[in-house]
């Protein structure tokens, strides 16, 4: 490692603080509700509460930090949003006893919460609005487990900046709004008042941050006084003067850009608890002018940069992702917040945008060894080898991190959404793998789709046969069913009804976070909600996009096809037969379940057979999904990423025909069922570029590796070759786990020996020992499956 | 038609670039450190792999030779009694029986080759005929070859060069490339350890470089098999005096093959051996650097 003692120490702290709730924020936000009990309009007034908070809450400024400002009051403490969901004590209680991803619950803070908070809030929140609002229909499907939904806790938010803060100053952008302010046409605009409304208090949350900056600049002034050491009291000077520049003004250097966009990422994680993954996006691409210039100026050393970034990386990793209510824990549990840094890719003009400091980035992801940020290479055609190299060597060292995305599919995926195309090359990928075009777009991700509960659904004409209620419509009793096709026309139809049934209930939603949440900080950020006078959560964005997240799709296909060679390609299996043993979880009959196993062709082998059935799920998926309208003048568009999901998805679920147990895990992401693949990774890739990924928003596969595969420069090769084949198939994204299984047992055995191991799960890194002991045995299990 | 064993995608170390190597069946050598012992046998070989097994007697029940009994909680099987017929594999649906071997046409493997065709564009890979001896089915090999080369693939031969001179100069002809094991210099313990002398070897090795094709001399390196100084050296003395320069790759034993051994009920004949030390790989390294050779360890220059 070359860190310096500096970020060698902050780093440790960041890693040893432990993650801890504080009632701060929620206090600061009641207390501003009840003395502002509602005379102005909903964004002036959430935009007021913005602002107050940002000029109340604690400042903290950590030893030897050289870029500054925390969420909450100091490193890994995580504030609530009780306007979103509101804890209950017993939620704040769980949350400091569970065993993974905890949060400490001083006495302190569940005394705020149940003297002020909660009686303030509950029955109040966006929750109990949207539970309010839901149909039967569509609470039995999520009690089913059918979908998630991912705006009942967080705010959508899912975007990333682009390169606007790096260019113009706040105030600069408070001229915009002026000027948008006084051409409002109260004569023939019928919605000038709600412009005008949204417009001031997007004028207000500017203000809020910019007032939030002079607050450290004049803590690190008072610091300086008393400082003794020379050094650090210039360094104090000098965080004091970039504070009292940015945001309000264009930053003028490196230090000042960085500086800038922290606090813009604070004041928006401040604002809301969005869903997620809010970032710099292109980082090598905004900072590249600034490191360029000071570096002729002499005013920077290649050295400096490294270690402001190395600072910068350590803000991202002091901030846990607020919990859940209702700890809903076997959904999901983790710490990240999907902040995913791009570099690589290609500029505007198109041409390869790969630069010095790309590499710098690169070694940074690798020196810091963090959780957060998490980090990708985007790889075009256009970019050199040596690129994809470099992260091959990180992905070698066995850190999960960085992912690998092809620009030129992303580019595609995004022209075929109908953006312009420099929006398309300014853009990437955020969270896990979905694509959008930076500070241009709202592309919400609404919830995961449970596809192989939909096929078992349609098995029971309609029925969960876990519970025997009914969550389908009637697609008939599958034991007359006389072909493949009329049984996967039953899915169809499931599929199509329960896709509806998810986006009504979006539909209101949406709604209900444009009426009572909108989210006028984010909106000083993203085009063209400023132009048009709208906000982010209104159609305020260039560019709206609603997501459904496929989930399951290996499983399912297995599934689907071991019905379509067993029942429908032979006679020695009926259907029914096939239900009775389903239905006992193989109970008497490990023997078919063992023949479903190993005598069934899978996804994941390059074999038509079951690849043709994984495209014609695809393909129904995207036809029951693509195109639909949203409520902010965009569409809906389908991707396949799980996090977590699947295990808890698998949790819900039957025994199923490929085989898998009641209750166990599905595949995730795009990858096949864990050790189904059997022919290593060229056969997997193959398969997986059968699908058309230009016409989704995102697809991820996860593809182990043993660390031998990767030994010497041969290795590297290889795997420079291996990634460039499978995007010249147009394959949108793949990450890397190299871990042995040994190491993972140990770890699971001696969770204290391992606390830094990190793995990639599903679209993001996380600390194995952090994980269920499901995700664990799942990635154990992955792991030994490696015979090539 | 020709009989293989397996086909391996994303063969790394097999020749340039990502490649899917080809087994062929059945070898005229004996090497006792033979990491692929199902590869030796021109018939097919029944394999079990005792890990997998239940002794849920669904193989016993259809095995109409008697050749599987079961014995307490064990299956036993009879070699002598076994008809190859495969019925066993059939009904075992945890994958423990495996009958090692299928017959299959040119164009059935070169349809699998074919598959990976993106991974090759892009590495500069291509297929590799491995074994086994693949010369030992000279006409199947040939066939393979002609319709790779048909198609634009790369191709590679690995061979033991034990083979008659004229299937050798038929599928010279045919290939782009040739990997040649050399493994003992001295023919007598050549014989000893691989069951047969390596004059024809030599001979083969010394006419094929006249022919101006690339090869890449393989060497497997097996500790106190074949790693002594008097045998690098000869090797290196007589690479070096071959009419064109190939380099030459040390690939340090690695004890990989012992299960399959028993997965076979085949005995192994080597004692246990450990991996040869990074010094006496260094020392081989250096000495047939001494000759003027490139000289690579498992692909990696040096």
């Amino acid at each position: 490692m070359t860190l310096t003692e500096r970020t060698k120490r902050l780093r440790q702290e960041s890693l040893d603080a432990v993650e801890t709730l504080s009632a701060e924020r929620a206090e600061l936000l009641t207390a501003f509700w009840k003395r502002n009990p509602g005379t102005e309009s909903v964004p002036v007034r959430r935009a007021r509460a913005f602002a107050y908070i940002m000029e109340h809450k604690t400042i903290w400024i950590g030893k030897g930090e050289l870029i500054v400002g925390e969420r909450g009051p100091a490193p890994k403490v995580a504030p609530t949003y009780p306007e979103l969901c509101c804890h209950t004590l017993d939620d704040l209680r769980i949350l400091d006893e569970r065993e993974k991803t905890s949060f400490r619950t001083p006495p302190e803070m569940r005394k705020a919460y149940e003297e002020l908070v909660i009686p303030f809030w509950q029955g109040k929140s966006i929750r109990d609005r949207i539970f309010a609002e839901m149909e039967p229909a569509w609470i039995d499907a999520y009690e089913a487990g059918v979908f998630t939904e991912f705006m009942e806790q967080r705010a959508p938010g899912h975007t990333v900046l682009d390169d606007k803060i790096y260019r113009k100053g706040f105030r600069d952008l408070q001229r915009d709004i002026d000027t948008v302010l006084e051409r409002l046409d109260f004569v023939n605009d019928p919605g000038a008042f709600a412009k005008q409304e949204e417009l001031r208090a997007i004028r207000i949350c500017a203000d809020g941050l910019i007032r939030f900056a002079e607050r450290h600049a004049a803590a690190a002034r008072a610091l300086a006084e008393k400082e003794t050491d020379p050094a650090r009291q210039g360094e104090l000077h000098r965080i004091a003067a970039a504070c009292a520049r940015v945001p309000a003004e264009a930053p003028r250097n490196f230090h000042e850009a960085l500086q800038s966009y922290w606090f813009v990422h604070l004041g928006v994680i401040t604002e809301l608890n969005t869903w997620d993954s809010f970032n710099p996006g292109r980082l090598d691409q905004h900072l590249f002018p600034f490191y360029e210039k000071d570096l002729d100026d002499g005013t920077l050393t290649e050295t400096a940069a490294r270690e402001l970034l190395q600072c910068f990386w350590i803000k991202f990793n002091n901030q846990p992702a607020p919990p859940k209510v209702g700890v809903t824990a076997a959904e999901s549990g983790t710490y990240t917040d999907f902040a995913l840094i791009n570099t690589g890719g290609v500029k505007e003009d198109g041409s390869d945008a790969v630069n010095p400091l790309t590499y710098i980035i690169l070694d940074v992801i690798e020196e810091m060894r963090l959780l957060q940020p998490s980090s990708c290479v985007q790889v075009s055609k256009k970019n050199p080898d040596r690129v994809l190299r470099r992260a091959g060597r990180i992905v070698r060292t066995g850190f999960g991190q960085p992912s690998i995305f092809n620009t030129d599919v992303i580019v595609q995926e995004l022209v075929r959404q109908g953006k312009r195309v420099a929006d398309a090359r300014n853009g990437g990928a955020s969270g896990c793998v979905e694509v959008g075009a930076f500070g241009k777009e709202n592309y919400n991700l609404s919830g995961y789709m449970n596809l192989p509960k939909i096929f078992e659904i349609a098995l029971n004409n309609g029925v969960d046969p876990r519970t025997g209620k009914k969550i389908g419509i009637e697609t008939g009793d599958a034991v007359r069913f006389g072909s493949f096709d009329e049984l996967f026309e039953a899915f169809r139809k499931q599929l199509d009804h329960l896709v509806k049934i998810k986006v009504r209930g979006n539909s209101v939603i949406e709604r209900i976070y444009a009426a009572f949440m909108p989210s006028p900080f984010m909106s000083l950020l993203i085009d063209d909600c400023i132009a048009r006078g709208r906000d982010y959560h209104d159609g305020g964005a260039r560019y709206n996009t609603t997501y459904i997240q496929g989930v399951g799709l290996g499983t399912l296909t297995d599934a689907l096809t071991a019905v379509k060679h067993h029942v429908f390609g032979s006679t020695h299996l009926t259907m029914a037969e096939l239900l009775d043993t389903l239905r006992e979880n193989f109970e008497t009959n490990e023997h078919l379940r063992l023949a479903l196993v190993n005598k069934t062709p899978k996804y994941g082998n390059d074999d038509d057979y079951a690849d043709e059935v994984m495209r014609r799920i695809f393909e129904a998926y995207f036809d029951a999904v693509d195109g639909l309208p949203n409520t902010k003048g965009g569409t809906y568009h389908i991707n396949l990423l799980p996090t977590t999901v699947h295990v808890y998805f698998g949790s819900v679920i039957g025994a199923l025909p490929d085989g898998r147990r009641a209750g166990e895990p599905l595949s995730e992401g795009v990858s096949p069922v864990q050790g189904a693949d059997r022919l290593g990774p060229t056969a997997v890739l193959k398969s997986v570029a059968k699908m058309d990924h230009a016409r989704t928003g995102g697809t991820l596969l996860n593809q182990k590796l043993t660390p031998q595969i990767l030994d010497g420069n041969e290795g590297l090769d290889k795997f420079v070759s291996l990634v460039r084949a499978y995007f010249r198939l147009d394959g949108h994204h793949i990450q890397f786990n190299v871990v042995d299984a040994a190491t993972l047992r140990a770890a699971q055995a001696e969770p204290e020996k391992y606390r830094g191991l990190i793995v990639r799960v599903a679209g993001y890194s996380d600390y194995f020992c952090d994980l269920s002991k499901a995700l664990q045995d799942e990635i154990i299990a992955r792991t030994e499956h490696q015979s090539f | 038609m020709g009989v293989i064993f397996d086909i391996k995608k994303y063969a790394i170390h097999d020749g340039p670039g990502i490649r899917t190597t080809v087994f062929l069946k059945g070898c005229g050598l004996d090497c006792a450190w033979c990491h692929n012992p199902e590869s030796q046998a021109f018939e097919r070989d029944p394999l079990y792999r005792d890990g997998r097994c239940a002794a849920c007697g669904a193989c016993v029940d259809v095995c109409e030779e008697a050749a599987l009994t079961l014995v307490e909680n064990t299956v036993l099987f009879e070699r002598t009694a076994c008809v190859l017929c495969g019925t066993c594999v059939e009904a075992c649906v945890r994958g423990a029986r495996e009958l090692v071997g299928r017959e299959v046409s040119a164009g059935e493997v070169v349809a699998e080759i074919r598959k990976d065709l993106v991974f090759y564009d892009e590495s500069g890979g291509g297929a590799t005929f491995s074994g086994g001896e693949p010369l030992a089915q000279k006409d199947f090999l040939v066939e393979m070859l002609r319709a790779c080369r048909n198609e634009g693939i790369h191709t590679a031969v690995d061979t033991s060069g034990h083979a008659e001179r004229e299937s050798l100069e038929e599928v010279s002809g045919e290939t782009d490339l040739f990997l040649y094991d050399l493994k003992v210099m001295d023919s007598a313990r050549h014989e000893a350890t691989c069951g047969v002398p390596n004059d024809l070897i030599l001979k083969n090795l010394a006419w094929l470089s006249e022919t101006g094709l690339p090869i890449l001399i393989r060497y497997p390196f097996v500790p106190g098999v074949n790693d002594d100084t008097e045998n690098v050296t000869a090797l290196g003395k007589f690479v070096a005096a071959l009419s064109h320069g190939h380099p030459v790759d040390i690939l340090p034993y690695e004890n990989v093959g012992r299960d399959k051994y028993r997965r076979l009920q085949k005995s192994y004949q080597l004692p246990e051996i450990a991996a040869p030390t990074p010094e006496s790989v260094d020392a081989a390294v250096a000495i047939l650097q001494e000759h003027g050779l490139d000289v690579r360890v498992r692909g990696e220059c040096r």
